[in-house]
């Protein structure tokens, strides 16, 4: 009896509906993409900074699969204001991250010894004394 | 909103959740979003001072890469288990959800007891928080989760006696919907730390 109206309503809400199937392969893609990222980590093949971007492509790809097979993001009814809040959390996150980087590796630069800026502002910009 | 009166009144005092019931999960769901932000703000932190080690070791001398690797699995793990226990409540099967809860909650144990393990170590060696700006910040990033994961056992071990003494009625199923939203959304942020904390941080 409970069973189908729980059910009607949790889609509704769209949170915690899922079958075996969709937790099994989420399950099985994540630990797939952790292994991947680890062990294309630890053998050390690629260049550093290819090295990076694929080991952030792999969680950013985990993150995906874990959000559609585990927190069924985008599978409510409309209007789909889970996904609307999650994508306004995203954009702030990536202003504080990326904001914070990048004024700080400014500061660091700007902030160094006279000499130390000297020398690296003649480096960066190609200048000969 | 409307829809959901009828459906009230229908259903009152039966297995149907509560007309409020999606504004709860809605409301929670915005709060894992904050939470989000919490940790994109120390995320931040972590990598603006992850060089700064004040002549101390950097994480590629001090992580323990495996130690890290068995850490995750048993997280991704847990969170696995905890969605076949949504599974299961689904299906009304209180007993299946006691058990997969169960699991959830022992490898979470796990879990928090290798982190704690690791900061021991740690500290012990003399890379406490207070030794630069860099072990602040991984202390700072790391801890904060291992809080939220203590949370989360602490938050089993209230909820779970109340399923079995009462069953899984509508108020207990929005309650396991949330931990479940919860403890899956603790596995995410794992995988960030995961990976930019020790796999980019031995680097």
């Amino acid at each position: 009896m409970q069973e189908p109206k729980t059910t009607a309503v949790n889609r509704r809400h769209g949170a915690g509906q899922g079958t075996i199937l969709s937790y099994t392969l989420g399950f099985i893609l994540s630990v797939a993409l952790t292994l991947a990222a680890y062990f294309t980590f630890t053998n050390r093949t690629l260049p550093d900074p290819l090295l990076i971007s694929v080991i952030v492509g792999l969680a950013i790809a985990q993150l995906l699969v874990q959000l559609i097979f585990f927190l069924h993001l985008g599978k409510e009814s409309r209007p789909r204001w889970n996904l609307l809040v999650f994508l306004f959390m995203l954009l702030v996150l990536i202003i504080v991250v990326f904001g914070s980087l990048w004024i700080m590796n400014n500061l660091d630069y700007n902030m160094m010894s006279p000499k130390e800026t000297d020398e690296y502002i003649m480096k960066d910009e190609g200048i000969q004394r | 909103m409307s829809e959901s009166t009828p459906v009230a009144v229908a259903g009152a005092r039966s297995t149907v959740q509560q007309p409020g019931d999606s504004k709860t999960i809605f409301g929670f769901w915005v709060y894992l979003m904050t939470d989000c932000i919490l940790f994109a703000s120390i995320f931040a932190t972590y990598a603006v001072l992850r060089n700064n080690t004040f002549g101390g070791p950097s994480g590629r001398e001090l992580f323990d890469l495996p130690f890290v690797l068995v850490e995750t699995l048993i997280l991704l793990t847990s969170s696995f288990i905890c969605g076949l226990a949504m599974l299961a409540m689904h299906r009304g099967n209180k007993r299946l959800v006691l058990a997969f809860f169960a699991v959830t909650f022992m490898l979470g144990l796990a879990f928090l007891t290798m982190e704690i393990t690791e900061f021991r170590h740690l500290a012990a060696e003399g890379h406490g928080w207070q030794a630069n700006a860099f072990m602040s910040a991984f202390y700072t990033l790391v801890g904060t989760h291992g809080l939220h994961i203590a949370s989360g056992l602490l938050w089993m071990i209230i909820l779970l006696p109340r399923v079995v003494r009462r069953g899984l009625t509508p108020a207990n199923t929005r309650r396991l919907t949330l931990l479940s939203l919860f403890w899956h959304f603790l596995d995410i942020v794992w995988i960030f730390i995961f990976t930019i904390v020790y796999l980019m941080g031995a680097l």
